[in-house]
């Protein structure tokens, strides 16, 4: 008997995606509501969870949808908001040295805030397989687009997902994703600043590009500190 | 204004197209070579400080304002989260807490 297939393995090698799909299902259902109400069809809704696969971006291009942007605008704008993950992509490209091709294409698909959030912990502590990384993944696109699925159907009868306070399930994600990350003061530090610049990068109106340069600086003070400390003292 | 379902699925195709792109290039392209150590560090600060920068807003911004109030529901509530994630380094139990303690302020204080 090959144990490696029973049901209970496969659950646990897909357990870390949990979190991520208690996440998803309620704002994936918000997102299906809010299109619809904003008067996309339920297979355009749907199709924008399927190929788009980005939180914000999609609740951003809902509301530009619905006050009858040109395509070209709602294109640009979903560009900007979605470039902080070329950052992730670099940040967990060297863990990926041994994938084939196609597994590094379907892998970079799907990855969002929250599944990079949840693979730079577990590529950090060498589980770096890609079978496991992309059902990890997988898993959490099916939350993404069942919870769109859902809320699109539910449609204009539903206007508001603050009862259960599912709202609240990703911040508090982000919340964990950051606080493991956190293994030193360096990183204490390094996170510090990267929030800190983030706020005074939106409040100088820079909105749309905040976190990335928040990301970029941040990152660097915590690299420049790193590579000074190895220097050898005089 | 409604736009037709071609001039939709188009646009989503150019959403999908801009999405990918920037998922897809940095590992296609970085992976296996040999990078200088400053980057490699700076890499390796990217997560901590990506997500940190991604928080702060989401826990400060409301409605597209500034919200230092105490009515800031999201805000208090991190306090208990963030005690969770440290004491019991447990992502599940940080999200339950979290959502328990969002949920039980409105009830109570109807927030």
């Amino acid at each position: 008997m090959n144990e490696s297939n029973t049901l209970s393995n496969k659950m646990q090698a897909i357990a870390p995606a949990l979190p991520v799909v208690m996440g998803y299902l309620p704002i994936g259902f918000a997102y299906g509501v809010l299109a619809i109400n904003a008067g996309l069809s339920v297979l355009e809704t749907v199709a924008m969870s399927v190929i788009v696969y980005a939180g914000s971006a999609q609740l951003m291009a809902v509301s530009l949808f619905e006050a009858g942007i040109n395509p070209f605008s709602i294109i640009a704008t979903t560009f900007i908001v979605n470039l902080r993950h070329l950052l992730m992509s670099a940040s967990l490209a060297p863990y990926m040295e041994r994938w084939q091709k196609g597994q590094v294409a379907a892998f970079c698909y799907e990855l969002t805030d929250e599944s990079f959030g949840v693979h730079s912990l577990r590529f950090a502590k060498g589980e770096t397989e890609a079978p496991r990384a992309l059902a990890i993944n997988l898993t959490c696109q099916l939350a993404w687009v069942g919870g769109t699925l859902l809320g699109a159907l539910a449609g204009g009868l539903i206007t508001d997902v603050k009862p259960f306070a599912l709202d609240y399930a990703l911040p508090a994600m982000f919340i964990a994703l950051l606080v493991l990350q956190i293994k030193s003061k360096r990183h204490l530090l390094v996170a510090l600043i990267g929030g800190a610049l983030s706020m005074a990068f939106w409040l100088g109106h820079v909105t749309q590009w905040n976190v990335i340069l928040a990301t970029v600086l941040a990152a660097a003070v915590g690299a420049g500190v790193e590579t000074w400390n190895k220097q050898p003292q005089p | 204004m409604e736009q037709t379902t071609t001039t939709v699925m188009l646009t989503l195709l150019g959403m999908a197209l801009v999405t990918y792109l920037p998922r897809l290039l940095p590992a296609w392209f970085l992976r296996g070579r040999e990078l200088p150590p400053f980057l490699v560090a700076w890499l390796r600060y990217v997560p901590v400080a990506v997500l940190a920068a991604l928080l702060l807003p989401s826990l400060l911004v409301s409605d597209g304002t500034l919200a230092l109030k105490w009515d800031n529901l999201y805000l208090w509530a991190a306090v208990p989260a963030i005690f969770t994630a440290w004491k019991t380094r447990n992502m599940f139990a940080t999200v339950l807490v979290g959502m328990f303690v969002v949920a039980l302020a409105r009830l109570v204080l109807g927030l």
